[in-house]
């Protein structure tokens, strides 16, 4: 299992579509429509070849109908997309050998063991035996399925069959992968197993295409987009995103108050005029303040109280930070713009 | 066209490895249409006979007494009360204790010796008409058996003797018309139970998504699916053809080899009726109730219980898409007549067009719906 491997690389520099050649997903103006009713609206991305493409957003978002759409497992109603350098509408076959695809439930026989489960998917990419042997015997040193090699699907923890999943949906050498909440329910240690296999992987210039619920995953991504309501509505890697002008707006800035009692200061904090919002992050605060705001105010104000302040400083948003603010202006304008379509 | 059949034979490696692990569900799904068959062969007599009786017989003289003993003597009637009324007669048959009830008046014999007619009362409970029919007929032709004898004088021969001989199941054996059709439901039932349980299983786990997201084709998938259990639907045939000739001793008049060639097709139509409902039901236990939608029709509109001939034109009409009713045509056609290729092939070629027919019909349906799961 390879370890400490570097930060994907592209995570400081500013992201631009334009200057891909070649991407391994374009996605124009992505619609799709059950009825009335409009999973996806108007969804455009790109993404380049070696990238850990984070995509973002709550249940019942659209997250699995765009990824539906760019597996040619669901037609569009709108828009165009290619996926390895081919267009979904008219080649969906050919994509589908392209691409790998592990569901979220990992998608494994239960009553076959891993050799069998292994040499199935092997053989429905139609991999003639030689190469599949060399396939298998690759994936199992990269996994390290090793000495699990007849054990049950079923009787694999929920990391050993993630990570058997992941190598049925590799056998046939994909370049670009389709991770549908790869993490959903295992521990923290097959979690972080997991990531470095995917940053090894893109190394190799592999690109992922991850959905995920957990922050820190998404903090790990090259790039990341956030879908919200069947909207994107933001795109770009995760320092870009930071910098975004509305997540902190002008004249604010934000800080981390560590103290020992959080829940006390949260309170006052939240009373203070120049405060405009504030949340716990375990032992600390993070406010978004207003910049005339004199901390040391606060803080004198909070030890009146009785409460120890341990440290005040300027804190970088986080992505949970960007994704909130982005979703309370979202609702706001929605808002606006039914109060407007009203009028 | 090899295209079409992508990933056959993975799928095909996969279902048989499915097959061998559990290998218990399938030997209970092999077992109970034996139990099934045993349960029906020995309990189920097409043949009326005993049908219970009540008499009254006011008369009570030699006469009377030998016609008695004629219709005693038929096997059709089992006398289990004489009364002494009308009264009690009526009561019998009203509590369904009796089926029947003979009163013979008090006058028989006198009218008989006097060369007059003699009339006797049958009465029949008309509750089973397959009962009455057959009291019926018995007692008609016994009355009409006795009259003659009674008009020819020094045992003249009659002018006209009809003989009819049973061809086929001379002893006219139950289990001999009764299991051959049985053979083509019980068949029907566990093949398209196991081929619609197997998909939906795939669909509950998500691994059918995720067989769409590979280059698997339909066709390939669906046939990779139906051959290891047509090669199970076949065994089930062997057992149950096997069962029959020792177990109930039904002789098999025709070639055994043609019977099992000929259950082919058929066993092909129960599979992709499975596969088709596999295509609309979501759920094992949906798929439990859209199977056992089609066993009714495969019962009733078949001529399994009830003979063809005799049904509405429009029920008539419908039992041309019963497989079964093909099917039941060939194991009757080879087991009791000795009936060959040259009789039969349309029976096959109905049943391979029709399973043709469903599975491109399924196939078409996975390639559309399955997209929008």
């Amino acid at each position: 299992m390879p370890a400490n491997l570097p930060q994907p690389n592209g995570a400081t520099e500013a992201y631009s579509a334009a200057d891909a050649p070649d991407p391994a997903i374009s996605a124009r103006g992505l619609v799709r429509k059950f009825g009335n009713f409009t999973a996806v609206n108007d969804v455009s991305f790109t993404v380049r070849r070696g990238e850990i493409f984070g995509f973002l957003g709550p249940n019942g978002s659209g997250k699995t109908t765009v990824i539906k759409m760019l597996t040619g497992l669901l037609p569009l109603s709108g828009g165009d997309a290619n996926v390895e350098g081919l267009n979904v509408r008219t080649d969906a076959e050919r994509v589908r050998e392209r691409i790998g695809y592990m569901s979220q439930n990992f998608s494994l026989y239960p009553d076959l063991s891993v050799t069998e489960n292994l040499t199935f998917y092997g053989r429905i990419y139609g991999l003639h035996p030689d190469r599949l042997k060399k396939r298998m015997d690759d994936i199992i040193q990269m996994n390290g399925l090793g000495p699990y090699l007849n054990r049950l699907a079923a009787q694999l923890s929920g990391g050993w069959k993630q990570r058997l999943a992941l190598g049925c949906a590799m056998l046939h050498e994909p370049r670009l992968l389709f991770l549908d909440e790869p993490t959903a329910g295992i521990d923290p240690v097959a979690r972080r197993q997991l990531w470095d296999l995917l940053f090894d992987l893109s190394g190799h210039g592999i690109t992922f295409f991850v959905t995920t619920h957990y922050m820190d995953e998404a903090e790990r991504c090259s790039h990341v987009a956030y879908i919200y309501f069947a909207k994107l509505i933001a795109d770009g890697t995760p320092n870009s995103l930071r910098e975004l002008p509305d997540v902190t707006p002008p004249g604010t800035m934000r800080v981390e108050i560590t103290t020992p009692e959080v829940t006390r200061a949260l309170k006052i904090g939240r009373q203070t005029p120049g405060i405009r919002s504030a949340t716990i992050f375990g032992q600390s605060i993070h406010a978004l303040i207003e910049e005339h705001f004199d901390l040391e105010d606060l803080r004198e104000q909070l030890q009146k109280q009785g409460i120890a302040v341990a440290e005040i400083r300027p804190l970088a948003p986080s992505l949970e930070d960007v994704f909130v603010e982005l979703t309370y202006q979202n609702q706001a304008n929605s808002a606006k713009e039914t109060e407007a379509n009203r009028a | 066209m090899r295209e079409m059949f992508r990933g056959f034979r993975a799928v095909f490696y996969k279902e048989t490895l499915h097959v061998r692990r559990d290998f218990g569900t399938l030997f209970f799904s092999l077992i109970i249409p034996l139990l099934q068959m045993l349960l029906l062969g020995y309990g189920i007599d097409t043949n009326i006979r005993q049908i219970n009786t009540v008499v009254f017989n006011a008369d009570g003289r030699q006469e009377s007494r030998e016609l008695l003993d004629r219709l005693k003597n038929s096997d059709t009637f089992h006398v289990i009360r004489y009364v002494t009324s009308d009264g009690e007669m009526n009561n019998m048959i009203i509590a369904g204790k009796a089926h029947v009830g003979i009163k013979i008046p008090v006058d028989y014999s006198d009218k008989l010796l006097h060369q007059m007619s003699a009339q006797v009362l049958v009465l029949i409970d008309g509750s089973d008409s397959s009962v009455a029919g057959q009291a019926i007929n018995v007692t008609t032709a016994i009355g009409l058996d006795e009259s003659l004898r009674r008009a020819l004088v020094n045992n003249e021969t009659f002018a006209v003797d009809m003989r009819p001989k049973l061809l086929f199941n001379p002893d006219s054996r139950s289990p001999n018309f009764f299991l051959p059709g049985l053979t083509a439901i019980l068949l029907l039932n566990v093949t398209t139970f196991l081929t619609a349980f197997s998909i939906v299983r795939e669909k509950e786990r998500g691994t059918l998504e995720q067989l769409f997201v590979t280059p698997v084709r339909p066709m390939g998938l669906l046939l990779g699916k139906l051959l290891p259990y047509l090669g199970i639907g076949f065994f089930e045939l062997c057992m149950i053809l096997t069962f029959m000739r020792f177990a109930f001793q039904v002789p098999i008049h025709g070639n055994v080899i043609l019977l099992a060639f000929l259950s082919l097709p058929y066993i092909f139509v129960s599979l992709s009726l499975g596969i088709l409902i596999s295509s609309k039901a979501n759920s094992q236990s949906e798929a439990m109730q859209l199977a056992f939608l089609t066993i009714l029709p495969s019962i009733f509109f078949s001529g399994y219980i009830f003979p063809l001939e005799t049904m509405p034109k429009f029920f008539y009409a419908l039992s041309y898409f019963v497989p079964a009713r093909y099917f039941i045509d060939i194991t009757r056609g080879v087991i009791l007549r000795g009936a060959t290729i040259v009789h039969l092939w349309p029976d096959a070629l109905a049943l391979f067009t029709m399973g043709t027919f469903l599975l491109l019909i399924a196939a078409r349906r996975f390639q559309n719906k399955v997209i929008m799961a």
